[in-house]
Formats: C-alpha cells, sequence, structure tokens
C-alpha cells in the first residue's frame, strides 16, 4: 500500500476544497458589489 | 462588547472588512503554503502510522473550523435572537457554508486516513457518526435560511435552530471519551499534547493558516450577503415609487 497516495488524496482534497470555497464566495462578493 | 455593538452597523463593518479580507486570506495561502512544505517535507514519518500521519495537518484544522463554523452560528444566531440586529443574521449565515465545507473535508480527509491506519473507510464510532450528524445539521441549516429569507421570513425559525444545534458540540469533543471509539482520544490540548514535537510542530501554522482564510471567506460572504439585501432595498424603494 503507497501511503504518500492517501496523503496526496488527503492534501488534495483539503486544498481543493479550500480553494473552490474561497473562489465562489470572492466571485460571489465581486458579483454583488458589482 | 462595545466595540461589537460599534462593528454591528453595516456601513462601519464594511469599512473594516473591506480592507481585512484580502489580507486574511492572503496572509492564510501563506500560512497554509508553508504549513504544507513543513508538513510534508520537513517532519519525519511517524514510526507506527509511517507517512499517513501528515493528513494530521490538514484533518485537524478542518476538523475545528467544522466545529469553530457552528460556534460562529450559534454566537452570532444568539446575538440576533438578543439585539435582533440583521447584521448577526448575515454572520450567521456566512458561517454556515464554510463551516459546512470544512466538516465534509474533515470526514473525506479523516476516512482517506483511516483506510491505510485502520483497515476501513467508515466505521460508525461515536466520533465519526457524530461529526456526520454536525454536517447533516449544516445542511438543514442552510436549508432553512434559505426557506425563510425566500418567504421574507424575520430568520428567527433559523436563528432558534442555530442555537439549538450547538448540542452536537460537546457530544463531538466528548465522544472519544463517553465512548470506546476506533477514533483515538484526545491527543491535543491546549498545555499539552502526546503527540512528538518533531511531529506536533507544522500543525498551529497550518490551524493559524486554515483559520485565517476561513475568516476571510465569512467577511466574503457577509459583504455579499449585505450586497444583496442593498440591491433588494433598493428595488423596493424603486418599486414604491
Amino acid at each position: 500500500m503507497n501511503q504518500w497516495a492517501f496523503v496526496a488524496a488527503a492534501y488534495a482534497v483539503a486544498l481543493g476544497g479550500t480553494v473552490a470555497l474561497a473562489a465562489a464566495s470572492w466571485w460571489a462578493m465581486r458579483r454583488g458589489e458589482k | 462588547m462595545p466595540s461589537l455593538h460599534a462593528l454591528a452597523n453595516p456601513a462601519r463593518f464594511l469599512r473594516v472588512a473591506r480592507p481585512l479580507t484580502p489580507w486574511l486570506t492572503g496572509l492564510g495561502a501563506v500560512l497554509i503554503a508553508l504549513g504544507c512544505w513543513a508538513g510534508l517535507v520537513r517532519t519525519p514519518p511517524d514510526y507506527l502510522q509511517g507517512e499517513t500521519v501528515r493528513i494530521l495537518y490538514v484533518h485537524v484544522p478542518a476538523a475545528w473550523l467544522g466545529m469553530a463554523g457552528w460556534s460562529s452560528v450559534a454566537g452570532a444566531s444568539l446575538a440576533y435572537l438578543v439585539w435582533r440586529h440583521p447584521l448577526a443574521q448575515v454572520a450567521a449565515r456566512a458561517a454556515a457554508v464554510p463551516g459546512a465545507v470544512f466538516a465534509a473535508v474533515c470526514l473525506v480527509t479523516g476516512s482517506i486516513w483511516g483506510r491505510p491506519t485502520w483497515g476501513t473507510w467508515w466505521q460508525w464510532d461515536g466520533r465519526l457518526t457524530s461529526m456526520l450528524l454536525l454536517f447533516f445539521v449544516y445542511l438543514g441549516y442552510l436549508s432553512l435560511a434559505r426557506a425563510d429569507a425566500e418567504r421574507g421570513g424575520d430568520g428567527r425559525v433559523p436563528a432558534v435552530y442555530g442555537v439549538a444545534g450547538t448540542v452536537l458540540l460537546p457530544v463531538i469533543r466528548y465522544s472519544v471519551v463517553w465512548w470506546n471509539t476506533l477514533h483515538q482520544g484526545p491527543s491535543i490540548g491546549l498545555t499539552r499534547s502526546s503527540i512528538d514535537p518533531a511531529i506536533l510542530w507544522p500543525l498551529p501554522i497550518m490551524l493559524t493558516g486554515f483559520t485565517c482564510v476561513f475568516a476571510g471567506v465569512v467577511l466574503m460572504r457577509m459583504r455579499a450577503l449585505l450586497a444583496v439585501a442593498r440591491a433588494e432595498a433598493r428595488m423596493r424603494r424603486m418599486a414604491r415609487i
């Protein structure tokens, strides 16, 4: 079992989720304040 | 408390929130990048868990923010019920989405960690199940808040729900003490930890980084909700003319 594959998957979920959340919130804010 | 009441004025809040939003988000991004480098490159593997111990640097902040997010929803809901200030209602709604996202990230990263460590993706034990319940409580709050806003409600029902959902937080916190769970017991306290300092040190960096991003996201969502409320008020005024 390659342990690094699990580490990479967990970081992808956490960082991907955070970036997607920040991007969606920033876009909603920009659209609202335009 | 007087300073909090001063910030409850939307115009004053926006004067503070506008410069703070990019600074908090940017600082959070830098700290997360630093924490990833430290956690993936600079720390040794654990003698039992091996490399998978590095998942703790993203799993623990997600768990913390999943619970802190609900504490924010509950605190703002209580403030709305007591002082009836609409900004508190906006803050509660703004904290719910990032809280739900981090609760989901906590569940998924925990599952990914569980497979090589416990040999299973999921177990219906106290900690995992109570965290899953919190995620569903978030979904319930978001649906309720949206329905209330669409029907022109005064926000009291979602606020009561927000306060009532707080009963789940001590259950999550003490689930590993009350029940014999597969999830390990409390290993990080305010003053001491059972984790070796050689492995522990990137965790405060990641916790601070993710918390800054969370705060930045809440400010962004509050600004978006306030902008929508202002636009709706303008439309109502124009309809009257």
